[in-house]
């Protein structure tokens, strides 16, 4: 029965139906991810093995409530589904995963999804919470009323998942499948005479005690107009502090390790450039990125944890007027949250807003979203310059600069949209209509392996790309040697130092420092890098004892109280990421966002930093 | 006043015709129909066919639970078993009766 390569099996379902769930229950972490946070919106490929030892292909694919493709997100779940894509033949079975308690919407696509043609298998997920509220499915009806195989599944519990492995081990697979589909767009009668048919099967089949009691309670106070809101910024702050103060314990282990480390390396080595290229390139530079794996796990841990209890939908709905306020869409909240843990996934999640100019103005402001590459730039800098107090009874003044930091990024972020979507572009919104899932007890499994699956994308991303960026900058910042018998720091003589007092003119007036310039220019594979290249630049340019002394003493040293707040917001505004601005590239199709994007934020940058440090300087004086 | 379509769906001659956008929180009743307003910011038939495929269908049950804190806008809304928010713009479309 099967071919010479594995089978290629579709998730498809609704959003919130569980087939992120059902995928890593199935897959495990055999999976090929795209690296990022929040909703499913790349392409996941995983592979299992059947009980019956066939090996298996599997795409989780993006929620959708018909094969119309109304966002370039379904869109991409319509053309995998029919083929389309380039050099993919149709899926070989289609898994539907539908979420038991709430079959209605579900059962109309399973009727679209039939006229595709290829073998099916409804998976009845959530079964658990069906059994719970006291409902009833009659599979074996529902099944013969359909035409195709319907199983029970608990994608969250162990074992959960028997039945629909079972069920795909008898799937018919074709020997030859068409490349023809049968599937063509409803017309709106169309759609109501399947809504019929599926409430007719739903009434013979199921029995549903109705309301999620749970979900109604909640969300009044979670919906409040009042309480509502107060919950959600005490949320969002929660996170911020959590990032800020949480970390500090599992990041102070790490710098201490990966010191000892650089310093026991550096006993075994003979002096020379090796050893200078170990402890002063890669212990210094790819260490002082390492350190902030902790932040970015509790974020993550955070955003995960919102996203898996239904908590996002509600958020979108609380800031939707906001949002539209400023021209966005309130699903352009999920995306904008998301940019709090990298702009790349942010950017990526946008897909979910239909309207190509929603999703463009979302997609230009996300980067102003204070991610988590910003935080070891952020830290270092209020570390060295803001006294560790508490102010009004226990509020942390680092951590209050730091929600500054965050809030302006954001009301930058809407002011930019407004100005694109209401003055720019002069148009009309869209429409908003959206799901408002029954909340769920996050399952401690799925969670982990999403921080798993984000962490180890960090750490590929720190051990290969920084690393390879730390090794150069310590290759330009070490050669050419100075001449023998010179004074001054060596990296005055080399190469990066030159750069960087090129374009010190430049950037003088915003109150950098040639150091600052040369950190800058690396800082653009990606922002956490500047604070590698500042523990090279001035290791380096200090001599024996002082290049052993952490780097926040340096500073506070070198730099005035001016050039470190003219740092920080330029680190707010600045198109200081090159990836960022490849996915832009990537997701617009186009080269003209990109551009737009680098341009408008460096000119913010420079104008906010000049203001910065020329107020500072003033009030200072 | 509220523009009418040929459709096998209309609401029964004297039915209490009513739109949903206008309608407050604890308000509950169901769907009649769904017709075109002027504030509309896509083609109607897709906008027919969003709607439809999120359960407003005739005869659906519909209950507003929330709205929006500001400007009591957008509105949660359950239809039969799921729960949905929409703006009131979109609600307009959805025209209803009570009971
Ligand atoms: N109780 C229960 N919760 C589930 C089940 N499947 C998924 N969930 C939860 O439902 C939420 C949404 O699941 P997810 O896989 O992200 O849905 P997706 O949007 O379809 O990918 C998460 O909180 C899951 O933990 C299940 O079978 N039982
Ligand atoms: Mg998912």
């Amino acid at each position: 029965m099967n071919g010479p390569a594995a089978p290629e099996i579709a998730l498809v379902g609704c959003p919130n139906s569980g087939k992120t769930s059902l995928f890593n229950a199935l897959t495990g972490s055999r999976q090929k991810v795209a690296n990022y946070a929040g909703v499913t919106v790349e392409r996941k490929e995983g592979s299992f093995v059947t009980p019956a030892g066939r090996p298996v292909k599997i795409l989780d694919l993006p929620g959708t409530y018909s094969l119309r493709g109304r966002s370039p997100d379904e869109v991409i779940t319509r053309d995998v589904v029919l083929g389309r894509l380039d050099g993919e033949e149709i899926p070989d079975a289609v898994v539907c995963v539908a979420d038991a308690t709430n079959l209605r919407l579900v059962l109309r696509l399973v009727m679209e999804l039939k006229a595709v043609g290829r073998p099916m298998v409804l998976a009845l997920n959530m079964m658990d919470i069906v059994a719970r509220q006291g409902g009833r499915i009659d599979v074996d009806r529902l099944s013969k009323e359909l035409g195709i195989s319907v199983v029970e599944t608990v994608a969250v519990k162990r074992g959960g998942t028997a039945a629909l492995l079972a069920a795909i081990d008898e799937l018919p697979l074709l020997e030859d499948p068409p490349t023809e589909h049968g599937w063509r767009e409803p017309t709106a009668a169309e759609i109501r005479a399947a809504h019929a048919e599926a409430a007719r099967i739903l009434h013979d089949c199921a029995f549903h005690p109705g309301n999620e009691h749970l979900t109604r309670k909640l969300d009044t106070v979670l919906l409040h107009p009042v309480a509502g809101v107060v919950i959600l910024l005490a949320v969002l702050f929660l996170m911020f502090q959590a990032v800020f103060s949480w970390a500090t314990p599992a990041m102070d282990l790490i710098k201490a390790g990966i010191e000892a480390a650089g310093v026991g390396v550096g006993e075994i080595l003979p002096d020379g450039m090796l050893r200078s290229l170990i402890v002063d390139g890669v212990f210094a530079g790819v260490g002082a990125v390492l350190v902030f794996l902790p932040q970015i796990v509790i974020l993550f841990f955070f955003i995960i944890l919102l996203e898996d209890f239904g908590y996002m939908a509600r958020a979108a709905f609380l800031m939707d007027r906001l949002m539209a306020g400023t021209g966005l869409h309130g699903r352009a909240f999920i995306p904008l949250l998301s940019s709090f843990a990298c702009a790349i996934p942010g950017i990526m999640a946008a897909r979910v807003i239909e309207n190509r100019r929603d999703r463009i103005a979302t997609i230009l402001v996300a980067p102003l979203m204070t991610c988590s590459a910003r935080l070891p730039v952020y830290t270092l800098i209020i570390a060295a310059f803001v006294p560790d107090e508490t102010i009004l009874g226990g509020v942390g003044l680092q951590g209050l600069v730091m929600f500054g930091l965050f809030a302006t990024g954001i009301l930058s972020a809407l002011a930019v949209a407004f100005i694109l979507k209401k003055l720019v572009w002069r148009e009309a919104t869209e429409p908003f209509i959206m799901e408002l899932p029954d909340y769920k007890m996050p399952a401690p499994a799925n969670v982990a392996l999403g921080l798993w699956i984000r962490a180890g994308a960090f750490l590929r991303r720190a051990g290969t790309v920084i690393l390879a960026l730390m090794i150069l900058i310590w290759f330009l910042s070490s050669f050419p040697a100075p001449p023998e018998g010179a004074t001054g720091p060596a990296i005055d003589f080399s190469v990066a130092g030159r750069i960087g007092h090129f374009l010190a003119p430049i950037f003088e007036p915003i109150g950098f420092n040639w150091q600052i310039v040369v950190a800058l220019i690396p800082g653009m594979a990606a922002r956490e890098v500047a604070v590698g290249v500042l523990a090279t630049v001035y290791a380096l340019s200090a001599t024996g004892e002082e290049a052993r002394q952490a780097l926040q003493p340096i500073l506070s040293a070198a730099w005035s109280l001016p050039t470190a707040l003219s740092f920080l917001v330029w680190y707010v505004f600045a198109p200081q990421c090159l990836s960022t601005l490849a996915v832009v590239r990537r997701e617009t199709n186009s080269r003209v966002w990109p551009t737009v994007m680098f341009v408008y934020m460096f000119v913010l940058a420079y104008a906010a930093s000049f203001a910065t440090y020329h107020i500072a300087g003033a009030l200072l004086r | 006043m509220i523009p009418t379509r040929e459709s096998a769906f209309a609401a029964p001659a004297g039915a209490p015709l009513d739109r949903l956008g206008r309608r407050s929180r604890g308000w509950s009743g169901w769907v009649t129909g769904l017709t075109p307003t002027d504030a509309l910011t896509i083609p109607w038939t897709e906008m027919e066919r969003r709607l439809l495929e999120m359960g407003f269908v005739e005869g659906a049950r519909v209950e507003i639970l929330h709205e929006g804190p500001f400007g009591r806008d957008p509105l949660a809304v359950r239809v039969d078993d799921l729960t949905v928010a929409l703006r009131r713009r979109e609600a307009d479309v959805v025209l209803v009766a009570e009971g």
